[in-house]
């Protein structure tokens, strides 16, 4: 075996070691690496108790409520399975909107009312012209009042 | 009989053959910035979304891939050199980190920009973002470890080591957005699928990134052409080439 296959061989095992200690170190760390909990995860109650953690999720549709003072909003975040309720007090960022990704970060409260101190908004990795998402919008529902106007029993 | 590689990882060959290519991939560089940052500011879109502050995401996504990019080339020409002994190879690698350390500097901070109007925040400790940032200290780190050892090959081999135990990084950044839920979006050009983005933006997008390629080379090239005659300073066709100037 020439030198040059020898340094080659020992390069190749330590990076195949170096890849595996990541892959090692990461796994055991996954839950700490995640940046939010999900709705799911905090009703199945693997969210800390009385401490600060962030909850990530979609804006529920229609959940937005400005509260009496005008102010504090109250708004639900889901993963379409579960909803927390999430009560925020201060400025909102642009992209939050209904149906849109958010990120809070806060505590849980006793009566199981998400205080947040931040709220985050997430956009998806979509980009288009506003043309192009209307004429999408218009027919998704073209599609909607398609599917209530159809007689019932004529599905199988 | 197969083209003889080896005689271009000479110094002394290489050293002119670089100095042809730079200023051809200098204009490429200049001429597809100037076309690519047209196709971003004036032709493309605006977002349905976002409205006109996507926009950064022409100059904040292409150093985002470059800064991968370079890292893998870089911890390539090291194990090169340091499988291979070869002085240029390393010397490749050495030329090339500066140049990834300022990509992964601008990929940060433009995100930075982009991430307080859309996000609502500068700065957020989620996978993609710290993993980016991890990335900057790596090439610093490379860099620092290089300039520290007087002896070059030492120096070289060094410096080998960090770049290709850094390696791992490069997945984890590219993949941090599917395993971990991060507050950064997910990829919108995918090899497997369709892109989730308008034709005239992709577009823009590749010359961007055609332009970045273009100038890494020229300023790679340049950068270790310095570096041969620093380090071949007291060789003899180093001293030749400077008489053959000085009488010309």
């Amino acid at each position: 075996m020439k030198a040059r296959h020898k340094r080659g061989i020992f390069i190749l095992v330590g990076l195949v070691g170096v890849g595996l200690i990541a892959t090692l170190v990461l796994n055991a760390l996954q839950s700490n690496i995640n940046l939010f909990f999900s709705p799911t995860e905090v009703v199945a109650g693997k969210a800390p108790q009385d401490r600060t953690f962030r909850l990530g999720g979609l804006v529920e549709e229609g959940s937005i409520q400005r509260q009496e003072n005008g102010v504090t909003v109250h708004f639900g975040v889901t993963d379409n399975a579960e909803t927390i309720v999430v009560a925020y007090t201060g400025i909102l960022p642009d992209l939050f909107r209904e149906g849109e990704g958010v990120v809070a970060q806060g505590k849980l409260g006793p009566n199981g009312l998400f205080e947040a101190e931040e709220v985050l908004a997430k956009h998806d990795e979509t980009y288009m012209p506003p043309e192009v998402a209307d004429a999408l919008q218009d027919a998704e529902d073209a599609k909607n009042a398609e599917a209530l106007a159809a007689p019932q029993g004529v599905t199988q | 009989m197969a083209i003889n590689v080896f005689k271009f990882s000479s110094p002394a060959t290489f050293y002119p053959l670089a100095g042809k290519m730079v200023p051809w991939f200098a204009f490429v560089a200049v001429v597809l910035m100037v076309v690519g940052l047209y196709l971003s500011l004036v032709v493309a879109p605006t977002d349905y979304k976002q409205g006109e502050g996507y926009r950064i995401m022409f100059i904040h996504v292409p150093a985002a891939w470059m800064s991968m990019l370079i890292y893998v080339v870089m911890a390539g020409w090291a194990v090169v050199g340091m499988v291979f002994n070869t002085r240029l190879s390393s010397m490749m690698a050495s030329a090339l980190a500066p140049t990834g350390a300022m990509f992964t500097f601008i990929a940060l901070w433009t995100g930075a920009l982009w991430g307080k109007p859309m996000w609502g925040a500068w700065w957020v400790w989620d996978a993609r973002l710290t993993s980016e940032l991890i990335l900057l200290f790596l090439y610093i780190g490379f860099m620092a470890l290089e300039s520290s050892i007087d002896d070059p090959r030492r120096a070289s081999r060094a410096g080998g080591v960090l770049a290709l135990v850094g390696v791992v990084n490069i997945p984890i950044i590219y993949y941090s957005v599917q395993w971990w839920n991060t507050l950064h979006q997910g990829a919108t050009i995918k090899a497997s699928s369709e892109s989730s983005m308008t034709d005239i933006m992709l577009l823009a997008l590749l010359v961007m990134t055609f332009a970045c390629w273009a100038y890494t080379i020229a300023v790679a090239l340049t950068r270790v052409r310095r570096i041969i005659l620093e380090r071949e300073g007291n060789t003899r066709w180093v001293g030749d080439m400077l008489e053959d100037k000085s009488n010309g």
